[in-house]
């Protein structure tokens, strides 16, 4: 802890102090405070987003409160007890993707939604949260940096759950719980041979996963990127109505209501995916400079909690709950801006939309518990 | 029991492997967001003004606004070609998720023919995706109503309101005014296409071929503001159209109709000029077509019926008819001769009823002999010879004349060439003399064809266009006008343009023209039957020319002839004899005889004079 004094002046002055509402609520201000700016930013988007539709902005208003909600109810929570429950919450999260084939409802060919009668989920939203939770927790078992038998296991907790998602099929939401459970690893410590070993195998893998493993209209996407040329009116419509929202948004944007390619409908998905070129066209690159460093103020001071959780376990699901929503942001702004293919991945917290609203902040009042855990070893 | 394991761990270097992980992985984060930051900067900032205009050039579209095509008035002002408003349903192209869905849907709610389509796909090769590409024209009532019901599951049709030419009178101008229709795909390839945007339909014949470019006026642009899906928000500037210019004719209704109900089930063809200024008052061809048909494009079995017919109703016979002109040329070579000094008005010609070449024994009948058994008269004058249609003294005229000389003097009336009339497709006709039988036949000219030239009979062909031209110089008396259908532009007269005069001797015309009143005021007149009852003088010249060759010896016999080997009737006139106001040329064709000719030009010139007299024009 001594290494970590220095950067940190004054941080055992802080809870020396009498409790603050916050302290009291298990509020992380300074993890909070980036996060409100970015949901009544999102608002202000979203408005101009829907073609000035205000059902759209007070819907995504309730989304905000019941996530922030969740956020408050999961930030109660002890850390101790995520991690108790964090295999049984897995275990049912598979167990409810394993029924998916048999009673699940689809749409646009793919099976992902479970109906509960009044609502439907995806049971990947929750694997998105229960990946995280149980890795970390298989990895209290074992001595950091892990040993190649906890590894493996590890690696078995992350592929069968992304395999099954995979099979409904739903290869990015696949691949974002994956990476949230290899994150942990890689905060475990994974070794930097393991990490390049893996990188090289991936890389030779990619051509045989070409042939027999990606459906059409997967590879379709990844085509549509090397050149959205081809296809002007089918796939490559969408990433260059987005470029072009996005570029001729120039340095100071459009104007808020005033962008013509979101508002002409030429933009598809304004609300909700591929809302950060709204953003774009209408408040310029200088919007996108601003909203690049909110979201670095949040994930930094994810890391910072991750650097001052006061367990392993809590160490480990920081890093990995930062770095998880650290590769929404990339590949959502990556896809719309046409360096990554096309993959269903929201903009975090200003993105249209209930599940992945919620899901995200739970995630964040779990970082909030990390950061507001008491201090067993130095009290 | 965990905080027995955990109690055994290395905490110190976990937090430093958690460490180096926390800063490695911010390190990816910041370099991430740099590359983001980077890719951002070059859409908005490097690209920014590619990026602009494709955004403008999105949002905003030139679209067309067609001209109104110039309407056509007959000299009195009655509307012969009108544009209709009417609904045509398009179809836009890049909407169109599955074609075949689309057409099965459209299919049970509108009778939707193959034809249609495979004119749409022919036209579509030409247009942008996001035009609306017509793919039925004129939708009815019933059909509109329905599409707008079902509107919600054709989101890729669009219905359009556009103006339809229609001619009011159908088959009445088919010949006179022509028709406009469809551009089809070798027009398309040929014209202006920025001048034709929005422009549909072009005139394919006659008239409405001829002034094309006048009646489309000029395409107007408007730039618009649209949504992805081609809506048009507003408009953010425009130029509008120039309509096409309205065109009145000398055509008149009223003449029209008296031609073309006097001519009955008969095939054939009616002209009638002003001879004050070469102003086409009628201009009739039977039979004809419903001109609407075209419009929106005809049906290939309507077509290939109205192509087939033997009646070749699409053949304007008024000007693309040509006809050996018989007799009616006879007041012209008699002209000729008078003004050659060849005859006098007193020169006479024995008429046995026929006539042989000197040292030949073959013989020329005159037509009367078949009737008389002898000839017109013993002794024929020029004027009998033109009234009562005597061959043997034009046989005998031809002869000392020659061909050469024969063809010299009808030169000038225009047979041989062109009128220059503003209409399309009319033809030259033939005007016959030595070096046209050398250069065309590779023959030379034999006496014995003089003969039959000089009854207007043999090589030489004219138009019922042509003749009306030669009676209007017959009745101006040398002078004439370059026949014209289009009076005025837009309330402007177009130029009169005169012909080179045809300069003889008064007496000589006057000696011609008597021989002409003859025709229908003398009681041997060919044409007398018309001579009563009337309140003006007319002069005319009768023809018949013959379709078959005659062997020497042989009879014509109507009744056992076919049909369509009947000789044609023809009949020229003009009115009044002393100041004329309208000639009339009329062919009937296998009429038989001029006699099938003669009650149309009366009716015709009737209806011109009933109208002076009752205060009209």
């Amino acid at each position: 802890m001594a290494d970590y004094d220095r950067y940190l002046p004054g941080s055992q002055r802080a809870f020396s102090r009498r409790k603050t509402i916050s302290q009291f609520l298990h509020l992380d201000l300074l993890l909070l405070t980036p996060v409100l700016i970015l949901m009544i930013g999102g608002l202000v988007v979203l408005y101009s987003g829907s073609d000035g539709d205000s059902g759209t902005v007070i819907r995504q208003i309730r989304n905000q409160a019941v996530g922030l909600l969740a956020m408050l109810f999961a930030a109660q929570i002890r850390l101790d007890t995520y991690r108790r429950w964090a295999p049984a919450l897995f275990f049912a999260s598979i167990f409810l993707l394993v029924l998916v084939p048999f009673f699940g409802v689809g749409a646009k060919g793919a099976q992902r939604w479970l109906s509960l009668g009044v609502m439907r989920f995806q049971p990947s939203e929750i694997m998105k949260l229960a990946m995280p939770l149980m890795v970390a927790a298989w990895f209290t078992r074992y001595t950091i940096p892990p040993k190649p038998a906890a590894l493996f296991g590890a690696l078995g907790l992350v592929i069968i759950p992304a395999a099954l998602i995979a099979s409904q099929p739903d290869l990015g939401t696949s691949l974002l719980v994956a990476a949230s459970g290899f994150f942990v690893i890689f905060m475990a410590g994974l070794s930097w041979w393991y990490l390049a070993s893996a990188a090289a195998l991936f890389a030779l893998s990619a051509w045989p996963a070409w042939l027999f493993l990606l459906k059409d209209y997967q590879k379709q996407r990844v085509l549509t990127l090397l050149d959205p040329e081809s296809d002007k009116l089918g796939a490559g419509w969408n990433i260059i109505q987005s470029k072009t929202a996005i570029g001729s948004g120039g340095w100071e944007g459009k104007g808020w209501m005033q962008g013509t390619q979101s508002h002409l409908d030429f933009l598809p998905e304004s609300q909700t995916d591929f809302i950060i070129a709204v953003l774009a066209e209408e408040f310029g690159l200088r919007g996108v400079l601003v909203l690049l460093l909110i979201y670095l103020l949040i994930i930094l001071r994810g890391f910072w909690v991750g650097l001052k959780a006061q367990t392993g376990f809590g160490r480990l699901l920081a890093g990995a709950i930062t770095l998880t929503l650290f590769v929404y942001v990339f590949v959502n702004m990556g896809m719309v801006a046409g360096i990554l293919p096309v993959v269903g991945v929201p903009l975090p917290l200003v993105s249209f939309g209930g599940t992945s609203m919620v899901t995200l902040l739970l995630s964040l009042g779990v970082l909030m518990a990390i950061s507001t855990e008491k201090r067993v070893i130095d009290q | 029991m965990s905080a027995g394991r955990e109690a055994l761990r290395d905490t110190h270097r976990e937090t430093v492997i958690n460490g180096v992980r926390v800063f490695t992985a911010i390190l990816i984060v910041v370099l991430a967001f740099s590359a983001l930051a980077w890719r951002y900067y070059t859409l908005q900032i490097v690209q920014y003004e590619r990026f602009l205009t494709q955004s403008d050039r999105n949002r905003v579209r030139l679209e067309a606004i067609p001209p109104k095509r110039g309407l056509i008035f007959d000299r009195k002002g009655r509307l012969l070609a009108s544009n209709e408003p009417s609904h045509r349903l398009s179809v836009v192209v890049e909407r169109v998720n599955d074609w075949d869905i689309l057409l099965t849907k459209l299919k049970t709610l509108i009778a939707l023919d193959e034809e249609a389509i495979e004119r749409f796909e022919a036209r579509r090769q030409y247009r942008r995706p996001y035009d609306a590409v017509p793919l039925k024209l004129q939708l009815t009532e019933e059909e509109m109503a329905v599409i707008a019901v079902n509107r919600h599951i054709l989101p890729s049709i669009v219905i359009e309101a556009q103006l339809t030419r229609n001619y009011p009178y159908g088959e009445l101008f088919s010949h006179g005014v022509g028709y406009v229709g469809r551009i089809n795909e070798r027009e398309t390839a040929e014209i202006d296409a920025e001048a034709y945007r929005g422009t549909l339909h072009m005139g394919k014949v006659g008239l409405e071929k001829w002034y094309e470019e006048i009646l489309h006026g000029t395409v107007g642009l408007q730039n618009v503001e649209t949504n992805a899906r081609g809506r048009v928000l507003r408009v953010l500037d425009s130029e509008p159209p120039v309509d096409g210019d309205d065109l009145q004719l000398h055509l008149d209704l009223d003449i029209q109709r008296a031609a073309f109900e006097a001519l009955g089930d008969q095939r054939g063809a009616v002209v009638a000029i002003d001879p004050t200024n070469g102003g086409v008052l009628a201009l009739v061809s039977k039979p004809g077509f419903d001109s609407n048909l075209f419009v929106n494009g005809i049906s290939n079995r309507a077509y290939s019926g109205l192509r087939d017919s033997g009646d070749t109703p699409l053949l304007n016979r008024a000007v693309q008819g040509q006809y050996p002109p018989g007799s009616t040329v006879k007041p012209m070579i008699g002209l000729g001769g008078l003004e050659q000094g060849l005859i006098t008005a007193e020169t006479t010609v024995p008429d046995p009823g026929w006539y042989s070449l000197p040292g030949d024994s073959r013989r020329y009948r005159d037509w009367i002999l078949r009737i008389r058994g002898t000839g017109h008269a013993p002794q024929v004058d020029l004027q009998m010879a033109i009234a009562e249609s005597c061959d043997v003294y034009y046989y005998d005229l031809a002869r000392r004349m020659g061909i050469d000389a024969m063809a010299e003097s009808l030169a000038p009336f225009g047979l041989g060439e062109l009128t220059g009339l503003d209409i399309t497709s009319e033809k030259t006709g033939i005007l016959p003399n030595t070096d046209w039988k050398r250069r065309v036949l590779g023959q030379p000219w034999y006496p014995g064809e003089s003969l039959s030239a000089g009854i207007g009979q043999g090589y030489m062909l004219a138009t019922p266009l042509q003749l009306a031209q030669a009676t209007m110089v017959l009745a101006n008396r040398g002078i004439s006008y370059v026949p014209s259908l289009v009076w005025r532009v837009n309330g402007n007269p177009v130029d009169i343009e005169e012909r080179p005069p045809l300069v003889a001797s008064p007496e000589h015309w006057a000696t011609v023209i008597a021989g002409m009143v003859g025709v229908v005021h003398s009681t041997a007149g060919t044409a007398a039957s018309i001579g009563s009852n009337l309140s003006y003088t007319i002069a005319g010249k009768t023809g018949t020319s013959q379709v078959i060759g005659i062997a020497q010896d042989g009879v014509y016999d109507e009744d056992e002839i076919l049909e369509r080997h009947r000789n044609h009737g023809l009949f020229i006139a003009f009115a009044p004899a002393e100041n004329p106001e309208i000639v009339v040329a009329v062919i009937a064709e296998n009429g038989g005889g001029s006699s099938a000719a003669y009650p149309v030009a009366r009716a015709v010139l009737d209806a011109w004079f009933s109208e002076t007299q009752n205060g009209g024009l």
